[in-house]
């Protein structure tokens, strides 16, 4: 019997992973045909994003708690990769105080990127257990003392980290297709989180709090599993995230990021997984257009530039007003399914 | 540096927490919202005192009124935009839920910044604000600046007042009164647009002078000067007890001591990790008292 409804559930979902990869695939391939540098580096971008949103996705989707801190699991993934892939020359200037072993390491970008996510997890595992304790808004506020303290560690703890300065010479990678394999892996861990008991019941002690606890659900266990699976999949997106410029500084992986991985996900719609992805892709055409006219179009004899910041203010308006007209963003709880599926 | 001196930082250190806490906490008891946006309310009540202008040197503006109309105007900045903010944004969230609320007000603070951004760029500009009170004085035996005795002497200042406020005047009952239960005290005639407007307006003014303090401290305008003392806030509004103005204030206090005591008893290589270790402290802290130190009545979830 719960063999049979399991496979149900998997029939019935399967294609919302298929149509979100589908579309990733359709961008990757257009970036391949195009052949053009600054849109390959577009597609990139996208790619990233999608795979930090669809973290982000995995705890506060499921859970309902919003989190400020997941920004701080991209920047322990991204120093991973400043940690083992850089040539241990360079890392010698920028961060001597790591000890031999890691200093001398160079390993390939996806056992690095793997790494990044175990390390998040770690991190994920020892800040859950004592923060999702908490619930509703103190959770919240909580999450967001955690990545105050987490960048103010990798801000100070130069030896190591290089402090607030930026460790240059990450090996960038600049084809599309790791980052679409990143993407897709995420969408597909979110998709099977979502549909296996600890999802199901981690949605039910979100929508019915006081049912679930009576019908015996542990809700900080059944949050501190998303939120390590959640910390994995941000460690591997800060990973792509560092290997996509070449560059990390504390800054990168702090407010402007948890802003837009958030305004992604609000806008697409916190409940949904395709919410999560249509969000990233909306949100980035949005952010590319006005960083076009940020950087100036020519009209005529005259250059037209809006002036620097219009981005975020655009992104924050936009969000705001998402918000107040369509809470539940665009997707609301539904997702994007085959329309014979029934 | 003498025991005395370390009291007083941990004292204007922890009264500025205070006063931020409080602004926060004002809001949050009538509206249910964690107003992300009030340390950028905060820094733009310092670049108020400038003409905007993308240069390194700072154009200085209104910053060049004397003491009597300077500290008014700056009030009457954060009061002003605090009460737009509720006007043009949070008015139409009422009635949703606390976590959209939350994400709205991150938004606009980061609407804010930027706006600030725009026009005054992000690099930091140096001002001189009130430039008298940076004089030290000596109170019993040890030597301070001026400025703290004044954050000190101000922060109490406004405790008392808004203690009168609240507890002596029909505004103040008013408020109390949609602090504890907002749908009751509506039904009984109290005017929610007012006792709304009159929290933002008065958490506006405490971002004023939280502005003034910062200004005349750090003698520089930056876009990003309000960030540190929010989130000290929010973490004192939390560990007080969401919705309690006394645990927030008493928490910002607690803050503000711990942060100082760190400060002079960690060996010197450890300091920077100061904020660090505050915050690892407040998460210890939640273990044990998730509910924060004094928890506010009517805040528990009925079921």
């Amino acid at each position: 019997m719960r063999q049979t409804s399991s496979l149900t559930i998997l029939r019935r979902t399967v294609s919302t992973p298929v149509i979100l990869i589908l579309l990733l695939v359709a961008f990757a391939i257009l970036s391949w045909a195009v052949g053009s540098r600054p849109f390959n580096q577009t597609v990139i971008d996208i790619l990233v994003q999608v795979t930090l949103v669809t973290g982000l996705y995995i705890f506060i989707g499921n859970s309902g708690v919003i989190s400020f801190g997941h920004a701080a699991f991209a920047c322990l993934g991204g120093y991973v990769i400043a940690w083992t892939t850089i040539k241990p020359m360079m890392k010698k200037n920028a961060m001597p105080g790591l000890p031999d072993w890691l200093m001398s390491m160079e390993i390939g970008w996806w056992a690095a990127a793997a790494l990044a996510a175990l390390w998040a997890a770690l991190w994920a595992g020892i800040f859950g257990a004592i923060l999702m304790r908490l619930s509703g808004i103190a959770a919240s506020i909580a999450t967001f003392a955690m990545l105050a303290m987490i960048n103010a560690i990798y801000s100070n703890w130069s030896g190591v980290t290089g402090g607030t300065s930026s460790i240059v010479g990450i090996p960038i990678i600049r084809s599309v297709w790791p980052y679409l394999a990143v993407a897709s892996l995420a969408v597909i861990i979110a998709w099977a989180y979502s549909i296996s008991r600890h999802g199901l019941i981690l949605r039910a002690a979100r929508d019915e709090p006081t049912a679930a606890r009576a019908s015996g659900v542990d809700i900080p266990r059944a949050r501190l599993i998303a939120f390590v699976l959640s910390g994995a999949v941000m460690g591997a997106g800060g990973a792509m995230l560092a290997l996509s410029i070449g560059v990390v500084t504390p800054n990168t992986f702090y407010l402007g990021l948890t802003f837009t991985t958030l305004s992604m996900l609000v806008v697409g719609g916190m409940g949904s997984l395709s919410g999560a992805v249509l969000g990233v892709l909306i949100l980035s055409s949005l952010i590319q257009v006005l960083r076009w006219l940020e950087a100036g179009v020519q009209i005529g004899t005259s250059t037209f530039a809006l002036p620097g910041g219009v981005q975020e203010i655009g992104l924050g308006v936009v969000m705001i007003l998402i918000l107040m007209f369509r809470p539940t963003g665009i997707m609301g709880n539904r997702e994007l399914k085959f329309p014979w599926r029934r | 540096m003498s025991a005395l001196q370390i009291m007083f930082d941990a004292l204007s250190l922890g009264s500025l927490y205070a006063l931020g806490a409080l602004g926060i906490a004002l809001i949050f008891g009538v509206m249910r919202l964690v107003n992300f946006a009030h340390g950028d309310v905060i820094a733009f009540c310092v670049f108020a005192l400038l003409w905007p202008s993308v240069d390194a040197i700072a154009i200085v503006f209104a910053g060049n009124l004397p003491w009597f109309l300077l500290i008014p105007f700056v009030l009457v900045m954060g009061a002003g935009l605090s009460v737009l903010c509720e006007f043009v944004v949070f008015r139409r969230f009422r009635n949703t839920n606390p976590a959209t609320m939350m994400i709205a007000s991150f938004a606009l603070g980061f609407v804010i910044r930027y706006f600030l951004l725009m026009l005054f760029s992000s690099r930091p500009k140096s001002i001189s604000l009130l430039p008298e009170l940076s004089q030290p004085v000596t109170v019993l035996g040890a030597r301070i600046p001026l400025l703290q005795l004044i954050t000190i002497l101000v922060t109490v200042g406004v405790l008392v007042g808004l203690t009168v406020f609240l507890r002596r005047t029909r505004f103040g009952l008013e408020m109390r009164a949609a602090a504890e239960n907002f749908t009751m005290a509506r039904m009984l005639g109290v005017r929610a647009n007012r006792v709304i407007m009159v929290a933002f307006a008065l958490s506006g003014a405490l971002a004023g002078a939280i502005a003034l303090i910062l200004g005349s401290q750090t003698g520089t305008a930056n876009i990003v000067m309000g960030a540190n003392v929010m989130l000290m806030a929010f973490i004192a509004t939390v560990i007080g007890g969401m919705g309690s103005l006394a645990g927030a204030v008493l928490a910002g206090f607690l803050l503000g001591a711990s942060a100082t005591l760190l400060q002079a008893l960690l060996p010197p290589e450890a300091r920077a990790f100061r904020d660090a270790f505050v915050y690892g402290a407040v998460i210890l802290v939640l273990i044990f008292r998730p509910q924060g130190i004094l928890s506010a009545r009517g805040m528990k979830e009925r079921v």
